[in-house]
């Protein structure tokens, strides 16, 4: 059997892109509102606080960060690929590295909470 | 070796431009930088905010302002885009066979806009904004 790695990767960037369909708009509504200096009140210190301080808020803090920076660095490198980058190899590295070290810093900051 | 040697004539950098079903491909696939953008944005806001209530507040403020606001309305039309381009392909990505017949794909489509209409509601009730 042909080994590959391409299942995971593929898995996290379709884990990613639907709950970035399904999430993100919302969520960057969120941020829109809070540029236009009518910050919602989740994203008061206070409030944002006792959700990340929360396990469950932790997970899904975690679970948005993380998988949505694995569905960007996957299809980023095919989009790089398109865009006549024909270096695959690094920029898969390069790519991947970033999304892993978004991971573990998101993690260690939410354990910090 | 050959007297017609292949060329090809299709630029690497520009082909997309040849036909507008190539520009609303890359259209599509161009939305991953947003979305990546908007994630390293929360993984910014969570860093400040295990910082403590100051850090986290000259954050927020640094957000405030017309250039994040217009940054976020681009981010927020192409996360839009992202959600409507993911959903009208869900017929072909896993297509749902009852007995002989499939599942007309605009049942399936429909059931995913429902889903997100009901989860956008749900986040920004919570959020505190209805």
């Amino acid at each position: 059997m042909a080994k590959s790695n391409k299942p995971i990767f593929w898995s996290l960037f379709a884990a990613g892109g639907t709950l970035a369909a399904f999430l993100a708009p919302a969520l960057v509504l969120l941020f829109l509102l809070a540029a236009l200096g009518h910050a919602p009140g989740l994203l008061s210190y206070a409030q944002l606080h006792a959700f990340a301080a929360h396990w469950l808020g932790k997970l899904f803090l975690l679970a948005v960060i993380t998988l949505f920076l694995w569905h960007a660095a996957h299809r980023l490198r095919v989009t790089l690929h398109d865009f006549g980058l024909r270096q695959d190899p690094i920029v898969a590295v390069v790519v991947y590295l970033v999304a892993a070290a978004g991971t573990a810093l998101s993690v260690l900051y939410l354990l910090r909470i | 070796m050959s007297r017609k040697p292949f060329v090809r004539e299709v630029s690497k950098t520009r082909w997309y431009f040849k036909h507008p079903r190539y520009l609303r491909y890359m259209s599509r696939e161009v939305t991953c930088v947003f979305i990546g953008a908007f994630a390293l944005l929360l993984l910014c806001a969570v860093e400040r905010l295990s910082q403590g209530q100051a850090a986290y507040e000259s954050f927020l403020a640094a957000l405030k302002g017309p250039w994040s606001a217009l940054g976020l309305l681009i981010v927020l039309i192409f996360a839009v885009h992202n959600t409507t381009s993911w959903f009208n392909v869900t017929p072909k990505a896993m297509p749902v066979q009852m007995g002989e017949e499939f599942l007309p794909g605009k049942f399936i489509v429909a059931a995913h806009y429902a889903v997100w209409i009901l989860a956008s509601l749900v986040v920004l009730f919570f959020a505190g904004v209805l």
